[in-house]
């Protein structure tokens, strides 16, 4: 293959990787159905080989119940763009919630869920939990209590706004 | 059967059987939070023991659910402290708290190993543990400070001390007894281990009832 020939299958290569990017876009988190999978950073990497579309996939918990519906939402949306997915599923310590996209957080934000605390603050103890400045997403008070350490799925916990006298779900920082 | 599989099928039938008990207070906790709780803390166990039955099958060329469920009673390697069964409340909060400090020293060995997939296994896991030692620490702090629970748990800590000894192996147990007793401000008693490789008999009912549907639709069941 000539030089010439060479940059023009890397620059086909590149387009696709970028719709695949996009189309992994649109999809969304099944349980938390106004963030996209992107968003969340879940996506770990889109590499396109011969005519394969492999897409590493790190899961946010490892119980989350959505990762195989999730996977099965990506195969489709790769099949749909002509293309073979090989979905790989990467289980490491690479994915925090640091990894959601400030335009994720917001989303989060205006659909009610506290975004999770950034992990600078170190590993998470009880103390921060129960003192920290957590702000209400509905009233934007950080005068909240923690209810609960868990709630409703693995990526949540439940505070109270004293504020507003409001429940609210506060994503946990992993 | 490899060092390797030996402990991956030790860490992940300890995750396992431990969220099947866990998940045996959804419903019928003390109150609705604890519900919550233990509901939560049992889909993560099993969350991990998937993780690592997928890690394990890869070596032995089968499946997860057949590693999960298809063994005999005789061939779990889980340790016997997570078997017991219908603990009341001081007796749960104890083991819930023994194992997840147990667990802690464990995971903390294994993010060291130079066996990068286990390492990256181990390290994605105590993200999530973080939040189940907050939960069995602060249930453990709220039952020290009351005068009728405090003898309660008291007790419940030294029956089940020889079973959370019996989690960790020999080079990792002097932690435990170290971060036990500093949390506890006294001695624990020498007590001899009781050891992964014997079960209690309370494994075979819980095996009898988990893998009821397996058994019942072999080539899988469709709901």
């Amino acid at each position: 293959m000539s030089a010439a020939d060479n940059a023009c299958v890397e620059s086909t290569q590149a387009g696709l990787a970028g719709e695949v990017w996009r189309a992994l876009a649109e999809i969304l988190d099944p349980e938390i159905p106004v963030i996209s999978i992107v968003d969340l950073g879940v996506v770990k990497d889109v590499r396109i080989e011969d005519e394969t579309v492999y897409v590493e996939f790190t899961p946010t918990f490892m119980g989350c119940p959505a990762l195989e519906s999730m996977k099965a939402q990506m195969e489709d949306a790769i099949r749909a763009l002509g293309a073979e997915p090989e979905v790989v599923v990467v289980l490491d310590d690479s994915w925090s919630t640091d990894r959601i996209s400030p335009a994720g957080r917001e989303k989060l934000r205006a659909a009610g869920f506290a975004p999770p605390a950034p992990r600078s603050a170190g590993t998470p103890t009880l103390i921060q939990l129960e003192c920290g400045p957590f702000r209400c997403p509905w009233c934007g008070s950080t005068d909240t209590r923690l209810d609960n350490v868990f709630g409703p799925t693995p990526c949540r916990s439940l505070r109270y706004c004293n504020a507003c006298r409001q429940p609210f779900e506060q994503f946990k920082t992993i | 059967m490899s060092d390797r599989l030996d402990l991956v099928l030790a860490l992940a039938d300890d995750e396992l059987i431990l969220g099947w008990r866990n998940s045996e207070w959804t419903g019928i906790a003390p109150f609705l939070e604890e519900d919550v709780a233990f509901s939560s803390i049992a889909q993560n166990e099993i969350g991990h023991a998937r993780a690592l039955y997928e890690l394990a099958a890869r070596e032995v060329g089968t499946d997860a659910d057949a590693l999960a469920f298809d063994r005999a009673p005789e061939e779990y390697r889980s340790a016997p402290l997570v078997e017991l069964r219908r603990l009341e409340w001081a007796r749960t909060i104890a083991r819930h708290w023994l194992y997840e400090t147990a667990d802690a020293i464990r995971l903390e060995a294994l993010k060291e190993s130079d066996d990068s997939e286990l390492a990256g296994i181990a390290a994605k896991i105590d993200r999530e543990e973080v939040y189940h030692r907050i939960h069995a620490e602060m249930w453990i702090d709220r039952l020290l400070a009351s005068d009728d629970a405090r003898p309660r748990l008291d007790e419940a800590l030294e029956e089940l001390w020889p079973y959370a000894l019996g989690v960790l192996d020999d080079n990792l147990r002097p932690e435990l007894v170290r971060r036990v007793e500093e949390k506890l401000g006294r001695a624990m008693p020498d007590a001899e281990p009781v050891s992964r490789g014997q079960h209690e008999a309370e494994l075979a009912e819980l095996l009898e009832e988990m893998t009821m549907v397996r058994r019942s639709a072999p080539a899988g069941a469709r709901w």
